[in-house]
């Protein structure tokens, strides 16, 4: 008997999305295969990695961080031109934690305010976030949408709570592109991709973010859910699970004990930075090989090795 | 393939004679088709229909056991690619790679990193499980490092292309169910030889799938089936793409030529660069490794990759439970609150990560909620008043507190009514709906 390749051939193709303007744009998405699986027909975008900072110093952050960034942590501006000079990501992704009303409460003008100094700074791509308040997260997204207009950023994200707010301004007004979130699960990824088309965005304007979780903890639903969302895009060509994902892996991995903990508190450990740096990338990479078609991360070190990762994987 | 029901009643006595605990024998070929009854339920079944159906419903993968004793482990036998359709079953292995060519210093580093890195996580040991050794050329220093990893009672690996080296080495561990990479077109023959008169499972080398086909077909043909695969390394692209082809034509293809499980040198890949290493085994721990060698050890190497293990390869219809008892936290007193959850795995870490976060002294008290998660486990009746009350009475947690206080879940706070009766002496506190609201919650407790 003679070897006979196995090879897996799909009608269903996810869509490519661009973000940012001119030279620094770049697209996500656009394969027809497996993640990873490039061999097997058109490979579309390689996975696209960007680099979190914050509006305002954040507090939260292992004290690494501090040695990295300095000051600049404080003024998201320079930060941004820092990031994009030193450490070249694909975007950069700005999150709004000072909107938080349980913390700083910044109006979302001030936030607005802040995004344009920020791509006043930049040529990547902008990939915003929020606070995780989804009635403030609407007014914030409303503000830098319009303050942003023409910059094709994408906006993370409208939810059930928040769909029409989002969607309406940053999709359909501000014609920016838009995240559609949902909590690790198909029917609930397919929900909110219904809602946000039903609303009138164009679904090559959406990107998912599925939900995820740090490895260790419950990623084998995040990647059972990728896995079923990606073979119901591509084997049952169903439009509504076509959109590219982009995984937000920084804060999940970064808030695990085994990122955290201090080397007083888990001397056998060994160094807290390189242990968070290690759970980031392993996070990241299980997230690609799932389906992920960007993902973000927060320590230089590990976008540096991520990069090599998806150069050399994807040949 | 699979038989049909048809297929196997052809095989059965077609007597009805209702031993098996079935109405007819057609029901039984049913229930068998479906893998819902093992066809030796069947008193009066030919050896020879036996062989038959067990051959035909055999996964089109091969299960290789490696190593022996408290060192055994099991790899392949897996039926699907992705873990939904069924589940995954076999963890794949980490090794630390050590060959002749490192220095002393090197290599005994190691060997007190495998031996560290060694701890539970739910209820699994976490480490190494085996060592790998690579000929560089020093055959003296080999041999002598072959012994010396021999010693730390894992599944042991030699990676070797020389015939005559190779059968020295594996002459220091016959009978341990070593596994021995190195057979390639040039020395196939004596090394499926070899192989067979040790006992040790045989690592087959290809750079690409159609000569690894053949190296398995040469294999068969002299009829030694304990075989692994190792894809190469000439690139980090083709090698994922030899390893993917290699599992799906199995899989997919029911070709049993390729069914055998995989090594992947991921050490070699990612060039002792040690961060690169964690993205490719993250990757092969998704992606159809077997066994996943890796340069050396170290907990923040080893904690995200057996966690991503032990999510992955745990079966869908089954959650990852934790042990119902008391759990501690920062040497709690007799007047600490006793925080109470579920035994669902995922929520335990949670919420213990919190907990622990808050660097308040606290116990975590949980009962046997049938391992879902708090609503779930409410809805099932499985966390209700009396089944938690039990569980504060037989945990001996009383005996321990002056002061009793149980912090119940925000989701679960109808329960407070029942409990209060249910526990005279008790205080019974509402606290946070959401895990990440515990250090607040606990740091502002009084």
């Amino acid at each position: 008997m003679a070897y006979k390749k196995v090879s897996k051939k799909y009608n269903g193709k996810i869509s490519e999305v661009v973000i940012g303007t001119g030279d620094k744009a770049t697209a996500i998405g656009g394969r027809n295969v497996l993640p990873l699986h490039t061999f097997d027909g058109e490979a579309g975008q390689a996975p696209k990695l960007g680099l979190e900072i914050v509006d305002i110093a954040p507090t939260d952050w292992i004290d690494a961080f501090n040695g990295i960034y300095g000051d600049v942590c404080n003024d998201a501006a320079a930060w941004a031109k820092l990031v994009e000079e030193k450490y070249a990501p694909d975007f950069i992704y700005l999150r709004f934690e000072g909107a938080d009303p349980a913390g700083q409460n910044k109006s979302a003008e001030e936030c607005a305010e802040l995004a344009k100094k920020v791509a006043q700074n930049i040529t990547l791509p902008l990939v915003v976030g929020g606070c995780n308040n989804a009635e403030k997260d609407a007014e914030v997204f409303k503000a830098v949408s319009e303050a942003l207009e023409g910059k094709n950023i994408l906006v993370l994200s409208a939810k059930e709570e928040n769909y029409k707010a989002v969607g309406a301004a940053s999709g359909l007004a501000y014609k920016q592109k838009v995240g559609a979130e949902s909590a690790v699960d198909i029917n609930l990824a397919k929900q909110i991709n219904i809602l946000l088309t039903q609303l009138g965005v164009n679904k090559n304007d959406i990107v998912m973010n599925v939900g995820s979780a740090a490895v260790g903890y419950g990623f084998e639903y995040v990647t059972s859910t990728m896995d079923r969302i990606i073979l119901a895009a591509l084997g049952q060509n169903d439009e509504t699970l076509q959109m590219p994902i982009i995984t937000p892996v920084a804060q999940d991995a970064w808030s695990v004990k085994e990122s955290i903990a201090s080397e007083a508190d888990a001397p056998a450990w060994g160094p807290t930075e390189d242990r968070g740096i290690h759970m980031e990338i392993s996070t990241a990479s299980a997230c690609i090989a799932s389906g992920s078609d960007a993902v973000i991360l927060r320590h230089p070190k590990s976008l540096e090795t991520m990069k090599t990762f998806v150069q050399g994987i994807i040949g | 393939m699979a038989l049909s029901g048809i297929e196997i009643f052809k095989l059965t006595p077609r007597t009805n004679c209702k031993e098996c605990g079935f109405p007819t024998c057609m029901a039984f070929s049913m229930k068998v088709a479906s893998g819902a009854v093992e066809i030796g339920k069947c008193p009066h079944i030919s050896d020879e229909a036996k062989e038959k159906l067990s051959e035909a419903t055999a996964p089109p993968m091969k299960t290789i056991t490696v190593g022996t004793g408290d060192a055994e482990r099991k790899l392949g036998g897996e039926t699907v690619l992705f873990r939904h359709e069924k589940t995954l079953v076999s963890r794949p292995l980490v090794a630390v790679q050590f060959a002749d060519s490192m220095s002393d210093d090197i290599i005994d580093a190691k060997i007190a990193n495998v031996q560290k890195v060694d701890y539970e996580r739910i209820g699994e040991q976490m480490n190494a499980e085996s060592v790998s050794v690579k000929f560089d050329g020093d055959k003296d220093k080999y041999i002598k490092l072959v012994e010396k990893v021999a010693a730390l009672n894992k599944v042991v690996v030699l990676v070797c292309d020389d015939v005559a080296v190779a059968t020295e080495a594996l002459a220091l561990v016959k009978g341990a169910k070593p596994v021995l990479v190195g057979a390639n077109k040039d020395n196939i023959n004596e090394m499926v030889a070899l192989a067979k008169d040790n006992g040790a499972v045989l690592g087959l080398c290809a750079d690409t799938v159609e000569e690894m086909y053949s190296l398995v077909e040469t294999a068969q043909a002299a009829d030694y089936k304990e075989l692994i695969l190792n894809p190469g390394t000439a690139s980090m692209a083709k090698t994922l793409e030899n390893t993917i082809e290699i599992r799906r034509t199995a899989i997919t293809g029911g070709d049993r030529v390729l069914g055998y499980p995989s090594i992947v040198f991921v050490n070699d890949l990612a060039g002792g660069d040690p961060y690169l290493e964690t993205a490719l085994a993250a990757t092969y721990v998704l992606k159809y490794g077997s066994i996943i060698v890796l340069s050396d050890i170290t907990y923040a190497q080893a904690l995200p990759f057996f966690g991503l293990r032990q999510n992955i390869f745990t079966d869908p219809q089954k959650p990852m439970r934790v042990e119902p008892k008391v759990y501690e936290f920062a040497n709690p007193k007799e007047d600490s609150p006793v925080l109470l959850t579920v035994d669902f795995a995922l929520t335990y870490f949670v919420v213990s990560g919190e907990i622990e976060r808050a660097k308040a002294p606290a116990y975590l008290l949980i009962p046997d909620a049938g391992g879902y998660s708090v609503l779930t486990s409410w809805a099932a009746g499985k966390f209700g008043a009396s089944v938690i009350a039990n569980m504060v009475k037989e945990s001996g947690i009383e005996q321990k507190l002056t002061v009793k206080k149980l912090v119940l879940p925000g989701k679960v706070a109808v329960l407070k009514g029942d409990l209060q009766e249910e526990l005279p002496g008790w205080e019974i506190i509402v606290g946070p709906e959401e895990a990440m609201q515990i250090p607040k919650f606990l740091n502002e407790f009084k």
